[in-house]
């Protein structure tokens, strides 16, 4: 296929995922900061946490006094000086669907022209904060519908491949910051287990990638945050988990190989990052250190995003 | 053509309906108005959620607008029909050999049939075409041909679109949705298919890839990118064809040949359905400062190793100072009268006509001889006097620039509106299909539609609407 055409599906599928996972940040953040103020941890406030997850603090602060709730609402959902607030993230979503319709299904442009129509009826100074579940809500419906669209409607080829691709590196990416953003409250191994206000940042962090009740059946028990780094990080069942990800990742990639008759750098990258993944275990990761792995695993990632972008799309 | 009673496509000039209206008629009687209106609705839903939108040019706010589109059907009899499609194929034939001739021996200048100067200082004459002969032998593979009526009688042609006509996605879209909204009133008579086009659109482009492409030919649509206007319609096509929609930045010329840019690598291209305009194709040969064209195209061309439909250089013949040539045109090469009639028109580069224009500029329509889409035209018996007085030093200023005609009684056709049926003006655009091996033509095409009450002007740019189109079977 056309190496542009596989790009605007690659950058469509990220922006979609990217929407979504920005909407699932902000409302972690709505609902941790309707908590009484004792349960937060008492340095950051949510908003700001929000905001460093969702990667755009230096971006917020050249354009915001205070991380207030309206602003950050503001910046993360509508802004057009953040290139990731949601609404640009499905403009810029919806602009990469419309120069390859031809390689997307209908059901797939419906499920982006129509939430794109959507969601241009919210503006920013209108929406109350209360209302802002129903806003977030839209928008995780949009990305499963069109998520649900490709699985179902699209041909297994190449350009299938290329959108998954895309998914699935944006997700590793946002699982991984996510982590990262809390690790300080995972990392005391021996801290007083449940009830206290570590409960919920770990619930938090799991609701953030819908994990929470996936935890109880995985562990079968307590939070414990080891646990709670171990199933976003190396439990292939969990389907945002950085391995999931990378097991996802490596197979796309090797379709492609296959379909394609070559292989390159991207195959190996992935691979080599998804063996790390399965040959680990989660007391090894505490050991080297969790603020490190993740930083490593980040970086990696992107190299992937490079290596993939080299080799197909342009 | 003088000023008579409108002939309406469904009324004729009053009194009894037309007999391909009838059943369109008892339907329309025995439904009420708000199922009408209701499906209207669901229509314009449907527009809007396909995406089938079009940029409006110099409109920042309706960056993508919808054309209206009508629920009321425009109908020809199986015999009209016939009629029309016999005056296309000679009219298109006659053109494509025109073009041949003009690239090649130039006998219809040497006959002194057609002032040289009307073809050399044209703005579309390509002299990077001339000496060229192209293996197919054409030049026109889609034309869409501009039709009004001002009776039952004759067509008219309005207009030869021969570089890059658009709509043929809303004529196949239309029919899509009246299928979808009325299966009833579809199901009570023999509307003759038109679903064919994009296969015998993919046949005529496949047919005149180069004889030296020993495999099934690759053909891409180049499109100018997904701002232009008609990108739905570039989108649209090439995904119903199956081929790759290109931009020029997609492909590139090595060694006289044409690659794209594919995740496998570069792929060979046979055959560019191109939807740019000429001056932007090869930055090389035409416009240096094209960013949309593929440097080394128009080489690769005249090398033989890469078809381009149209040819550039085929707006010789679609201008409107050239259109009035036409009639000679059909008689030099068919050696037949012309079946489809051609608007009177004033040449304004001649004096006496010039003159006649001028002082009659309250009943004329003047056009730019390369305008499009309703652009820069002055509709004389709509305009206020300020605006011809200002038109008027226009013309004057450069008077090879402007011919008139005058303005027609175009037909009517009815539409729906809030307060029922009302009679608008409306042309036709056939598309006609010019491969190696003939002509290809279905029956139908786009009809524009005026919504305006009164107004003349169907462009879509210009506030038109579109409605199906069917052909009765005979």
């Amino acid at each position: 296929m056309l190496s542009r055409d596989a790009d605007s599906l690659y950058w469509l599928s990220r922006y979609v995922e990217r929407a979504e996972n920005t909407a699932r940040i902000l409302d972690v953040a709505y609902r941790m900061a309707s908590m009484p103020i004792s349960y937060n941890d008492g340095e950051s406030n949510e908003w700001e946490s929000a905001l460093i997850t969702a990667g755009g603090i230096d971006q917020f602060r050249a354009a915001y006094d205070e991380a207030t709730p309206e602003n950050v609402i503001e910046f993360l959902a509508f802004s057009e000086a953040n290139p990731s607030s949601i609404q640009n993230s499905f403009d810029t979503a919806r602009q990469n669907a419309r120069s390859v319709r031809s390689a997307l299904t209908s059901e797939m442009w419906e499920a982006i022209n129509s939430a794109w129509l959507d969601l241009r009826r919210y503006k920013s100074r209108t929406i109350k904060v209360e209302d802002l579940p129903r806003f977030l809500n839209l928008v995780k419906e949009a990305s499963l519908r069109y998520d649900g669209s490709a699985m179902r409607t699209m041909l297994r080829n190449d350009a299938y491949w290329f959108s998954r691709l895309g998914l699935y590196i944006e997700r590793a990416d946002n699982t991984a910051r996510v982590l990262d953003v809390k690790y300080h409250v995972l990392l005391p191994q021996d801290a007083p287990v449940g009830g206290g206000i570590d409960y919920y940042q770990w619930a938090a962090i799991l609701r953030s990638v819908s994990a929470l009740v996936s935890y109880q059946w995985v562990y079968h028990q307590n939070l414990r945050p080891w646990l709670v780094a171990d199933l976003l990080i190396l439990r292939e069942e969990m389907p945002r988990s950085l391995a999931a990800c990378y097991g996802a990742l490596s197979r796309h990639l090797d379709d492609l190989s296959h379909r394609y008759g070559t292989s390159g750098a991207a195959q190996r990258q992935a691979r080599a990052t998804h063996a790390q993944l399965t040959n680990r275990s989660i007391e090894d990761i505490f050991q080297h250190g969790l603020h490190e792995f993740l930083q490593e695993f980040l970086a990696d990632n992107n190299r992937l995003s490079l290596a993939i972008s080299n080799q197909y799309l342009c | 053509m003088a000023a008579q009673a409108i002939f309406d496509e469904m009324n004729g000039h009053g009194g009894r309906s037309r007999e391909a209206y009838r059943v369109l008629q008892d339907w329309l009687k025995s439904v009420p108005p708000q199922l009408l209106e209701h499906r209207r609705e669901e229509a314009e839903l449907f527009f809007r959620r396909v995406g089938i939108t079009f940029a409006v040019y110099g409109n920042a706010e309706a960056e993508e607008r919808l054309i209206p589109f009508d629920i009321i059907p425009r109908i020809l009899s199986g015999e009209e029909w016939g009629r029309l499609a016999r005056g296309l194929e000679q009219r298109v034939k006659a053109l494509n050999l025109f073009l041949k001739d003009i690239y090649g021996q130039r006998d219809i200048l040497r006959a002194g049939i057609i002032p040289p100067e009307l073809v050399y200082l044209n703005p579309y004459y390509r002299p990077q075409m001339q000496g060229l002969t192209l293996n197919s032998g054409i030049y026109v593979q889609v034309a869409g041909i501009d039709i009004v009526r001002v009776d039952d009688q004759d067509f008219y042609v309005l207009e030869d679109n021969l570089r890059t006509p658009s709509g043929v996605s809303y004529m196949l879209e239309n029919r899509e949705v009246m299928m979808r909204l009325f299966p009833e009133l579809v199901g009570m008579q023999r509307i003759r298919p038109i679903e064919n086009y994009v296969d015998e659109l993919l046949g005529t482009l496949k047919s005149v890839a180069p004889t030296s492409s020993p495999w099934d030919p690759t053909v891409v649509l180049l499109t100018p990118g997904s701002l232009n206007s008609a990108y739905y319609e570039h989108s649209f096509l090439a995904d119903r064809m199956g081929v790759e929609l290109v931009e020029g930045r997609d492909l590139f010329v090595r060694d006289e040949m044409v690659y794209m840019r594919t995740t496998e690598g570069p792929k060979r291209v046979d055959v560019i359905y191109s939807r740019i305009d000429d001056d932007f194709l090869d930055p090389l040969v035409f416009r240096p400062d094209s960013a949309l064209g593929v440097p080394g195209l128009i080489a690769a061309y005249r090398a033989g190793n890469v078809a381009i439909a149209n040819a550039p250089g085929t707006g010789v013949a679609d201008d409107k100072a050239m259109y009035s040539y036409v009639p000679d045109i059909v008689r030099f090469y068919m050696g037949e009268e012309p079946i489809l009639k051609n608007v009177p028109t004033w040449r304004c580069r001649e004096q006496e006509s010039l003159s006649y224009v001028l002082d009659n500029l309250h009943e004329l329509v003047v056009k730019e001889v390369n305008g499009s889409g309703g652009y820069g035209m002055l509709v004389g018996p709509h305009a206020t006097k300020e605006a011809r007085k200002h038109f008027k030093a226009r013309i004057l200023a450069n008077p090879d620039n402007y011919i008139a005609q005058p303005t027609l009684a175009l037909s009517t056709s009815p539409i729906f509106t809030e307060t029922g049926l009302a009679p608008r003006h409306v042309d036709l655009r056939p598309f006609v299909l010019t491969g190696r091996d003939g002509v290809r033509l279905v029956p139908g095409g786009l009809t524009r539609v005026a919504l305006n009450e009164g107004s003349l002007v169907v462009n879509s740019s210009q506030g038109g609407g579109t409605k199906d189109t069917w052909v009765l079977s005979e």
